[in-house]
């Protein structure tokens, strides 16, 4: 099975101990700027989404905290969620991808002019969101909330960004492409697809806008971009991450190669049907739902093929684990991801959503993915960066280890009080006496009822966001430490004969 | 002849050095599933036309609807009642599609930290709705909504009314030329009429020209039109969905 033909550990090592100018090597230098760009912007936004998920928390038990028009939950939440996927996840596949695809094309990023513009840019949209959102300008669909002209200007950084991407898999001076890169590859393909698919719209002024699709069309189109913003943008971006940060951490080779072609193709395959198990007994077709339930089903497997292959590659280096945070967060962050994508076939079950649909049970799985699956892969990532980017050694490891902790304990915290929270409305809402009598009519029986989770998840969430300030906190301290020039870093690899572009026809 | 593809070194191997190649694979297989489920929905256009008592929304309920999505009530309210015994027990009949013909963007929601508001019309007085909002406590004691006292006070903006309308005739809703050129004047007509009926209520005066009157009016049209039919929830409670 440990068949590897290529680890990333083997690609970057021909470093540039080589004298320039000898004909038979080419002498570039990787933009590791950008990357620490990236990386800041991940940490910072990640920070801000997180307080604001926290205020939002806190505003469920206790509306007091809805402090007024622009800081209300309804303009809030969507703040947050925005946050965290766009700007949080967001930056760090961005972080991730220009860091690795650089190592394993063997070529700096095609244009160091697109690589800014997409920063800034990026950087841009999420203020504007940041902006609007709190002001009520919101198109309602979710993960989508952002109205058409920020839309274009989403657009218009993400063809950036493909243009950078595909120039540099062209420019490679490595034959093959390693599986993390096609995991990018459809990622970028796919959020293009997604993202114009659901955000057509009719503008009737600046801010406002109207979808062309209409009841059960909407409700479809909005939950097939929905749940496949989760597939590509929550999962294959970081599923390449774990396929090229992971092996390094773990100087260990990726556990299978036939296991990530096999899964690879599942999992692109598969993802998209998935979205219509949102709508589950709405008013969509049932043919549609039961489809979205049935390929979600089989979306199980895929998932668990990079679970494996992520777990599998630590075979013989388990006993890292206790020195190394960035292996610790890695190893929890895919146990994470294996827990999340058998909870997600679960709940597609037309029979477990009934009871788990519109509950905190959603609330639990979204951020058992999120905080678990995204959150630690991201942190182990950062922790595994710094040091390189930097140049200076993680200011300290305790710390990260303290991180570590407190995050696990504050997402244990969180999803036990959503799943109790959750299932408790769930049994309460169909709950029947003898009579055959709804058993808790009135509504806000069951909303006393679940309150008290609502205290231990804002203490969950809290931890959580804690362990993010030690982050910024080492983060800060490493770098304050680093020696002030920091150069790309040269290498020298043998020049391939002939143009890169005869790599892109089948010869 | 599949481990042929997928060995060491095999034919899969080869696609890893066709970028290209391997780019078009990605997306015939991501286009598959799109085109399969939605080819059926739009080519048929299957649960688009709406039942013959299906109006659309006046302008004024076009302001509300926006006022609804500015606050993003949808983030703690579902719009769709699923065929469920319990459903129906506590909210009435279950949503069907052509109820929701005109809706868009659709507000079905996702989440009930409150109740589901398909078919809040006519539940309660106009009254209620203004002292709920202005703070929710007043009303449902123990509730956690937010408050929302602005929408008492501010001024409604109708001057993108028109507008609306008109992207709305765009994609789809059956407007007249008069109701899109009057929008403004058909909302505040209509906004007089639910004013002095909140004063009849006992309610507080000049609400005319607030916010609140144009969310009112939305919420009070909810679920009052279209609904199925008596014997088609009575089949659904009997045969459908699993009764816990």
């Amino acid at each position: 099975m440990a068949d590897t033909p290529v680890s990333p550990g083997a690609t970057a090592a021909l470093a540039a101990t080589a004298a320039p100018g000898q004909a038979h090597l080419d002498v570039f230098r990787y933009d590791d700027k950008i990357v620490r760009h990236f990386t800041l912007a991940t940490i910072l936004w990640g920070f801000v989404g997180m307080l604001v998920g926290v205020i939002i928390a806190l505003q469920l038990p206790f509306p007091e905290a809805n402090l007024g028009e622009y800081l209300s939950f309804g303009r809030l939440r969507p703040l947050h969620t925005n946050a965290v996927i766009f700007a949080f996840a967001g930056n760090a596949i961005f972080a991730a991808i220009y860091y690795s695809t650089q190592r394993l094309c063997k070529a700096r990023m095609f244009s160091d002019w697109m690589s800014r513009f997409h920063f800034w840019g990026w950087q841009g949209i999420i203020v504007a969101a940041a902006i609007t959102l709190p002001l009520g300008i919101t198109t309602s669909k979710e993960y989508a909330e952002l109205e058409w002209p920020i839309d274009i200007a989403i657009t218009v950084v993400w063809v950036v960004f493909a243009v950078n991407f595909f120039g540099t898999l062209w420019r490679r001076r490595e034959k093959h492409m390693y599986v993390a890169l096609w995991f990018y590859i459809a990622t970028i393909v796919t959020v293009a697809v997604l993202h114009l698919g659901n955000s057509m719209a009719i503008p009737s002024s600046f801010w406002n806008s109207y979808p062309i699709y209409r009841g059960v069309q909407d409700a479809l189109v909005q939950w097939w971009y929905g749940h496949n913003a989760v597939a590509f943008f929550l999962t294959t971006p970081f599923l390449g991450l774990m396929y090229y940060f992971l092996p390094k951490a773990a100087e260990r080779p990726v556990f299978s190669y036939r296991l990530s072609i096999v899964h690879f193709w599942s999992l692109v395959f598969i993802y998209i049907w998935a979205g219509p198990h949102h709508l589950n007994y709405t008013a969509v077709p049932e043919w549609a739902a039961t489809l979205g339930m049935v390929f979600s089903v089989m979306l199980w497997m895929p998932s668990w093929g990079g679970m494996i292959n992520g777990l599998f590659t630590l075979r013989g280096a388990w006993h890292k684990l206790r020195d190394s945070a960035v292996l610790k967060m890695f190893v929890i962050g895919i146990t994470f991801y294996g827990m999340s994508t058998f909870e997600g076939p679960m709940l597609s079950v037309k029979s477990v959503n009934a009871l788990s649909h519109y509950t905190d049970w959603n609330i639990a799985h979204v951020h058992s993915g999120a905080l678990g699956w995204n959150g630690f892969m991201t942190f182990g990532m950062i922790y595994w960066l710094v040091p390189r980017l930097w140049k200076r050694e993680l200011w300290s490891q305790r710390l990260a280890n303290a991180h570590f902790w407190t995050g696990t304990i504050g997402i244990l915290l969180y999803v036990l009080a959503m799943y109790t929270s959750g299932i408790t409305q769930g049994l309460m809402w169909r709950a029947f006496d003898d009579a055959g009598r709804l058993l808790y009519p009135d509504f806000m029986e069951t909303v006393i009822q679940i309150k008290p989770m609502y205290w231990v998840r804002l203490i969950g969430g809290t931890l959580y966001l804690g362990g993010v300030v030690m982050l910024m906190v080492n983060v800060w301290q490493t770098i304050r430490r680093a020696p002030k020039d920091l150069p790309d870093p040269a290498v020298a690899v043998p020049a391939i004969s002939g143009t890169p572009a005869k790599d892109l026809v089948t010869s | 002849m599949f481990n042929r593809f997928i060995k060491a070194n095999g034919r899969h191997r080869r696609i890893e050095g066709w970028p290209l190649v391997f780019t078009v694979l990605t997306v015939l297989a991501i286009l598959v599933g799109t085109v399969v489920e939605f080819a059926p929905l739009f080519l048929v256009d299957q649960g688009m036309a709406p039942n013959p008592g299906v109006e659309p929304w006046t302008p004024l309920e076009v302001a509300g609807r926006e006022l609804y999505i500015r606050e993003g009530c949808n983030n703690c309210h579902s719009q769709m009642i699923r065929p469920f015994r319990q459903e129906l027990e506590r909210y009435g009949p279950f949503t069907t599609p052509a109820e929701t013909a005109y809706e868009t963007p659709f507000l079905w929601g996702s989440k009930r930290t409150g109740p589901d508001l398909a078919r809040v019309g006519g539940k309660y007085p106009h009254l209620w709705h203004v002292r709920h909002m202005e703070n929710p406590r007043s009303t449902s004691p123990n509730s956690i909504m937010p408050p929302y006292p602005w929408l008492l006070t501010r001024t409604m903006d109708l001057d993108g009314l028109s507008g609306q309308m008109r992207a709305l005739r765009t994609v789809g809703l059956p407007y007249t030329d008069e109701q899109v050129d009057n929008a403004a004047a058909l909302a505040r007509a209509q906004a007089e009429t639910i004013a002095a009926e909140i004063v009849e209520q006992g309610g507080p005066d000049r609400l005319a020209d607030r916010e609140i009157t144009a969310l009112v009016a939305f919420l009070q049209r909810l679920g009052t039109m279209g609904a199925a039919s008596t014997a088609e929830v009575a089949t659904a409670s009997n045969s459908g969905g699993p009764t816990p």
